[in-house]
């Protein structure tokens, strides 16, 4: 038998990702209501901790994306206050949150990952960053990602197919994030592996079935048709050999392992169409649960209904 | 572009992003004297459904409206809608079907860029200058669609201080347009939502006034009736958009399938707000004037005020590598930046917000370096503090830039105060 607990599912915020993180919530909300648990919604601002307090939740569904949410920051408060909460704890949050910090990790533990340079804006005017990127350039050839370090999505992210475009491309990833990355572009198919602890404390995390996004038109699916129906077609299980499939599960579950995962998290892979190799783009540690997103298409392929997951994710709060 | 507009509803930010009137000027007593009178007199039809085509009271300030445009019409020339929004969507439900064309001006207004997208609409956009809509670019695209066996369902304008651009189209223009449509058949869908908020300058005769004059001795109506524009009018600017109250105005075949549409879409518009527009309607001030023209005169004053404090506030924030129109009347100034992209400026403005130039475009892409600019609902305090902030982000992302592509320059840039001083003389009236 499921315990009934009070929980009150965080969303919303001001992030870029506030509609999406409304829809996320929204969905896991009713799937909360549907299992019997007391819930109170919270569209996240000023008032968020009197209203926690107020409603003394058993635990916090966080449905927040982008900064605070997903940052660490809304973690180390319900910490502060003592409250419960799903998925992973602040460090674990700002390891895969800051992307070249992730990078960073990955290439210590010798786990694949694009290559990549790492700015932050204040350095291009006190250290005269533009004098590298030639040597940047050299090393990463074009053409190459230019990503804001902590935004969520597709915000900000740009292409540079020649010199010429990096300037530009590094002044829009700027403008979401004061840090930035270039990262080498590797062409190839676009996988997800959502990743789920068990049930019960200690047991060791699930990968779930892989997930291809297959872009309609543009080479780089933008942040709109990442969440709008029919702009991209997903397919779940991907269609891979069972080796590749193997090979990109174990290298999701090391990088959650070594993030320091906790209840639920997505890794975002491409399948190097050279090597045939996956390599690591990011990792989200508070993945999607709008009707679109990848998480729960992919628990749907392991027999883990929608409800199911907001149970499991939800276990993850007391299994700290 | 949806997710950046959640950016505006925090608290701190000063929004010159929205569509809004400043509904603060409305007296508190008045509305509680109207609502009160609209109880006491009319429970029962307030409570009621009311007509399709629009209550009869309603229909009565609508024509009133339409003099003070200097256009001439008839009650059963009009159908009441819930806000002009209603009337673009009931034209391309009776016109649309997936694939045919549009004509629309660029930019055009943003929030009839995803109806005309739900209805699947070709959207052909025709790039304006200082003098609105080029008829003779138009009528080139015409040419062009016919070439292809296409012609448009409607040409899609908005004359007066155009949203977004600012801009009005000429006379000489409107008369091109007018007979361009009678000569090609080609129904114009006329949306004036500010025509009476002129600030400056002669006001000019509406489409539909032009077309009606046109109507040959055959027409319908005697020259009265318009037989190509359908006019698109709204309270929501000249009284307050919580009324929820449009109207079009239309050819007869054209009126009948938006009633059908609107009977499908929500029966009828709401009875209480008619009767509040009617009670208000029916005031008038000591000196026996209507007090809603009044109101309006008013309200033109304020926003000819904080049209000026915006118009400044650019010379000196923006830099010497912008352009903006200057309104004569209207809500929206569109400012055009050199180099710099507006939904990324967006981003970096966490505490300021405007409606990027990509909104006003189909395909998503062009205006990429414009914004649209709301003077008419921020008091002149926040709209100065609003386009200092926006003028510090330009100013951020130029240097940043220019860091990038000229490393020497960044050692030697000038500091801010002087350039600011540079750019007081800038901008001014330029092409879109």
């Amino acid at each position: 038998m499921r315990v009934a607990r009070r929980v009150a599912v965080l969303k919303g915020g001001w992030s870029l990702e506030r509609e999406v993180s409304l829809r996320s919530g929204a969905q896991a909300q009713e799937a909360l209501e549907r299992l019997g648990h007391e819930v109170a919604a919270i569209d996240v601002s000023a008032d968020l901790i009197a209203q926690l307090l107020e409603f003394e939740p058993d635990a916090a569904f966080i449905a927040l994306h982008g900064e605070d949410g997903e940052d660490g920051t809304v973690q180390g408060l319900l910490e502060t206050v003592g409250i419960p909460y799903t998925g992973s704890a602040p460090a674990a949050c700002m390891r895969c949150t800051d992307k070249a910090l992730a990078k960073h990790l990955m290439q210590e533990a010798g786990l694949p990952t694009p290559d990549f340079s790492a700015f932050k804006e204040s350095t291009i005017k006190e250290l005269g960053v533009a004098a590298a990127l030639p040597s940047v350039e050299r090393r990463l050839g074009f053409p190459v990602v230019v990503k804001p370090a902590r935004q969520g999505s597709a915000l900000g992210v740009r292409f540079a197919r020649a010199a010429g475009e990096l300037p530009g491309a590094l002044v829009s990833a700027l403008s979401y994030d004061r840090k930035v990355l270039i990262e080498r572009y590797v062409k190839g198919r676009d996988l997800a592996v959502s990743l789920l602890d068990a049930p019960d404390a200690g047991g060791a995390p699930q990968a779930l079935p892989v997930v291809e996004a297959v872009p309609r038109e543009e080479e780089f699916y933008d942040y709109q048709s990442r969440y709008e129906i029919g702009m991209t077609t997903f397919v779940c299980p991907a269609e891979l050999d069972p080796q590749t499939t193997a090979r990109a599960q174990q290298l999701a579950l090391d990088v959650y392992r070594l993030l320091g995962c906790h209840g639920v998290a997505r890794v975002d892979l491409m399948l190097d169409e050279q090597t045939g190799e996956p390599t690591v783009l990011e990792t989200n540690v508070v993945p999607g649960l709008t009707e679109t997103s990848l998480l729960p298409q992919a628990a749907d392929a392991a027999g883990i209904g929608f409800d199911e997951l907001v149970e499991r994710i939800l276990s993850s709060a007391f299994t700290r | 572009m949806r997710d950046m507009f959640a950016l505006t509803e925090r608290p701190e930010v000063i929004s010159l992003a929205g569509g809004l009137p400043d509904t603060s000027t409305f007296a508190p007593e008045l509305y509680d004297h109207l609502m009160s009178r609209v109880a006491a007199e009319s429970t029962a039809r307030a409570l009621q459904y009311g007509p399709t085509e629009g209550m009869r009271v309603a229909l009565d300030c609508i024509v009133q409206v339409m003099a003070a445009e200097r256009t001439k019409v008839d009650r059963d020339e009009v159908i009441v809608t819930t806000g002009g929004q209603q009337v673009i969507d009931l034209v391309c439900k009776a016109l649309i079907d997936p694939g045919d064309v549009i004509v629309a001006e660029a930019p055009t207004y943003p929030g009839a860029v995803p109806t005309f997208g739900a209805y699947q609409a070709d959207v052909v956009q025709i790039e304006m200058d200082s003098d609105g809509m080029p008829i003779d670019e138009l009528e080139s695209v015409l040419d062009r669609l016919a070439s292809e066996g296409r012609r448009p369902k409607f040409i899609y304008t908005i004359p007066n201080f155009q949203n977004p651009g600012g801009v009005t189209m000429s006379l000489p223009r409107r008369r091109r347009l007018v007979e361009v449509a009678r000569e090609r058949e080609l129904l114009v869908l006329e949306d004036n939502p500010y025509g009476l908020l002129r600030y400056e300058g002669e006001p000019l005769p509406t489409l539909y006034s032009l077309d009606a004059l046109s109507g040959g001795p055959g027409a319908r109506g005697g020259g009265v009736s318009s037989d190509f524009v359908i006019y698109l009018g709204t309270f929501s600017k000249i009284l307050a958009p919580g009324l929820r109250l449009g109207w079009a105005v239309a050819p007869r075949p054209v009126l009948e399938k938006l009633n059908l549409g609107k009977q499908g879409a929500d029966l009828c518009s709401s009875p209480m707000t008619q009767l509040f527009v009617a009670a208000y309607f029916a005031e008038l001030t000591d000196e026996g004037e209507p007090v809603w023209l009044e109101y309006v005169e008013r309200q033109k004053d304020l926003y000819r005020a904080r049209r000026d404090a915006m118009l400044l506030a650019l010379a000196e924030h923006f830099g010497p590598h912008a352009s903006w129109t200057e309104p004569e009347g209207g809500l929206f100034v569109w400012a055009t930046l050199d180099g710099v992209d507006t939904t990324d400026l967006l981003a970096r403005c966490r505490d300021v917000a405007f409606v990027p130039g990509r909104a006003a475009y189909v395909d998503e892409h062009s205006g990429a370096n414009s914004m649209r600019l709301n003077f008419a609902g921020s008091p002149e305090p926040e709209i100065r503090e609003g386009i200092e902030r926006i003028g510090a982000a330009i100013r951020e992302q130029t240097s940043l830039f220019g860091s990038l592509t000229e490393p020497k320059a960044a050692i030697v840039e000038l500091p801010q105060r002087s350039r600011r001083d540079d750019q007081s003389s800038a901008g001014g009236r330029q092409s879109l």
